[in-house]
């Protein structure tokens, strides 16, 4: 028993510190299953209230889908709750191998790995096939868990602005050296919900004999003619060295994530990466729904191509309000508010309208870009986004940002 | 070189108009992210040929345009 009162006082007056620095985050709990209508208890104690949620990465409402329950049921019962082991002991169903040969069909690679999640996948890639000689050169607005996989790495690493491909190409010809060179971007970026210009990236990794990752995460079954992704979206199937993605958003949104791409880097993941060796497989019942999600999506488009439509009512909707938001043509829609106190006002007005929208600010996006993120999904229907629409109008005119500019907000409420 | 190493830090790091002087704290001062000392350290040695020690290359070394010219210089022959 060390922990005394003095190293109990330490800690708590840490949590005081990320309460006065409103940074503290707070839970809100969700009685039904994820839908676009939830019934969610906030703060804790407060009755039920029922709202539409906006926030979720459930891009194509396939968390709660009954064809989805009903295979992760069927997979409970012929394949059981758990395996008690990693992979590469005893916990290899024939399941497993099925949902990586799916996976590497519907993105068109070579091979693929599953992971206990993308964070995993992302943690345990760059270690595994890179060392000291190489260099990572990643883009400046990845994935925290790009960033902590990135650590765990021996390569050496650097970075280019944001979208940047005159600064890729400069860091291409600095580290032309090293004996490989990895170009790393997510393919859809979750905070701006803009995409990567990975046509662009293909053809400078090729003049400069480098490998590219793309972390395909919010991009995975939507993006592109036939949903399979940023790289579909910009004509380079086939062309990606490696992709990570998740089964934790529009895949399903239950969890598991993997490593697909050139069969010798994802073989060598099996034998080296340390989450895949060290971590529990994924269980057999949300193998079977992931497994699901694949067979309806190669199947039709019809809900990417509904997500589509959703998405451009959305955006229109929301312009046409007078809102800023950031341009792209992604279900990631961010309402762009600059304030901080102001993006945890709008939000919690939202909410009293019966909208579920979070605020993001600092350290989450850069100082004086806070934000309503907004994500739209193919379990909306256009009178859920009709009313969401109404509730933004109503609580814009309460804070006067309605037909407004960037600046006119920031002189009013600052940055 | 003062000149060409802030112009580069310019170019590199800074995206909006803050103003840069030889003493500006890069590190400390979240201009440059200790992941992207990595470049500026390449650049070093390519632009005077020189060889900078990994050890060497702290994010102390590395706090102002006027810390880095000192530390070139040591490697500078
Ligand atoms: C770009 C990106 N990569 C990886 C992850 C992590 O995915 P998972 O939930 O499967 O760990 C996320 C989730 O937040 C993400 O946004």
């Amino acid at each position: 028993m060390a922990y005394s009162n003095t190293t109990r006082g330490m800690y708590s007056d840490i949590l005081t510190g990320l309460k006065d620095a409103g940074l503290f985050k707070q839970e809100r709990f969700i009685h039904s299953a994820q839908a676009a209508e939830i019934e969610v208890e906030f703060p804790a104690g407060a009755p039920l209230k029922k709202v539409i949620n906006i926030c979720a990465n459930n891009y194509l409402g396939m968390s709660s889908h009954p064809e989805v329950v009903k295979a992760a049921h069927e997979g409970l019962d012929s394949h059981g709750y758990g395996m008690s082991s990693v992979r590469f002991i005893c916990g290899t169903q024939d399941i497993h191998r099925t949902l990586e040969q799916m996976v590497t069909k519907f993105l068109g690679t070579e091979d693929t790995i599953l992971f206990p999640s993308c964070m995993d996948a992302n943690a345990g890639v760059f270690e595994a096939v890179l060392t000291k000689d190489d260099v990572m050169i990643s883009d400046r607005l990845v994935h925290a868990s790009i960033i902590d996989g990135i650590r765990l790495c021996s390569a050496m690493h650097d970075t280019f602005k944001h979208s940047d491909m005159e600064h890729l190409e400069e860091k291409l010809q600095l580290h032309n050296d090293k004996r490989l060179k990895l170009v790393i971007t997510d393919g859809v970026f979750s905070m701006d919900g803009d995409t990567a210009k990975l046509d662009k990236m293909v053809e400078l990794c090729e003049k400069y004999d480098a490998l590219l990752f793309v972390d395909e995460s919010h991009s995975s079954g939507f993006i592109g003619k036939t949903g399979r992704g940023t790289h579909e979206h910009c004509g380079v199937m086939g062309k990606i060295d490696i992709i990570t993605t998740t089964f934790g958003k529009g895949l399903g949104g239950a969890s598991g994530g993997c490593v697909s791409g050139r069969k010798e880097l994802v073989e060598l993941c099996r034998q080296k990466a340390r989450p895949y060796l060290f971590s529990n497989t994924i269980a057999p019942p949300v193998v079977a729904g992931v497994i699901k999600v694949l067979e309806i999506l190669s199947a039709s488009t019809d809900r990417r191509d509904k997500l589509e439509n959703n998405t451009a009512f959305w955006r229109k909707g929301l312009i046409e309000a007078g809102l800023i938001i950031k341009a792209g043509d992604t279900p990631i829609v961010p309402v762009m508010l600059f304030n901080a106190k102001l993006a945890q006002d709008v939000s919690r007005d939202l909410y009293d309208e019966g909208i579920y929208a979070i605020g993001f600010f600092f350290p989450v996006v850069p100082q004086g870009q806070a934000r309503i993120r907004t994500q739209i999904s193919a379990g909306h229907e256009i009178h859920h986004l009709e009313k969401a629409l109404e509730a933004f109008r109503k609580v814009g005119k309460k804070y006067d940002i309605l037909g407004k500019s960037k600046q006119e907000i920031i002189d009013r409420y600052g940055m | 070189m003062q000149e060409i190493i802030k112009n580069y830090v310019i170019k590199e790091y800074v995206e909006d108009d803050t103003e840069l002087t030889y003493d500006s704290p890069l590190i400390s001062g979240g201009i440059v992210d200790s992941f992207s000392m990595v470049s500026l350290k390449r650049f070093l040695e390519n632009k005077y040929n020189i060889s900078i020690p990994d050890d060497k290359a702290t994010p102390e070394a590395f706090d102002s345009v006027n810390k880095i010219c000192t530390l070139v210089r040591e490697y500078l022959k």
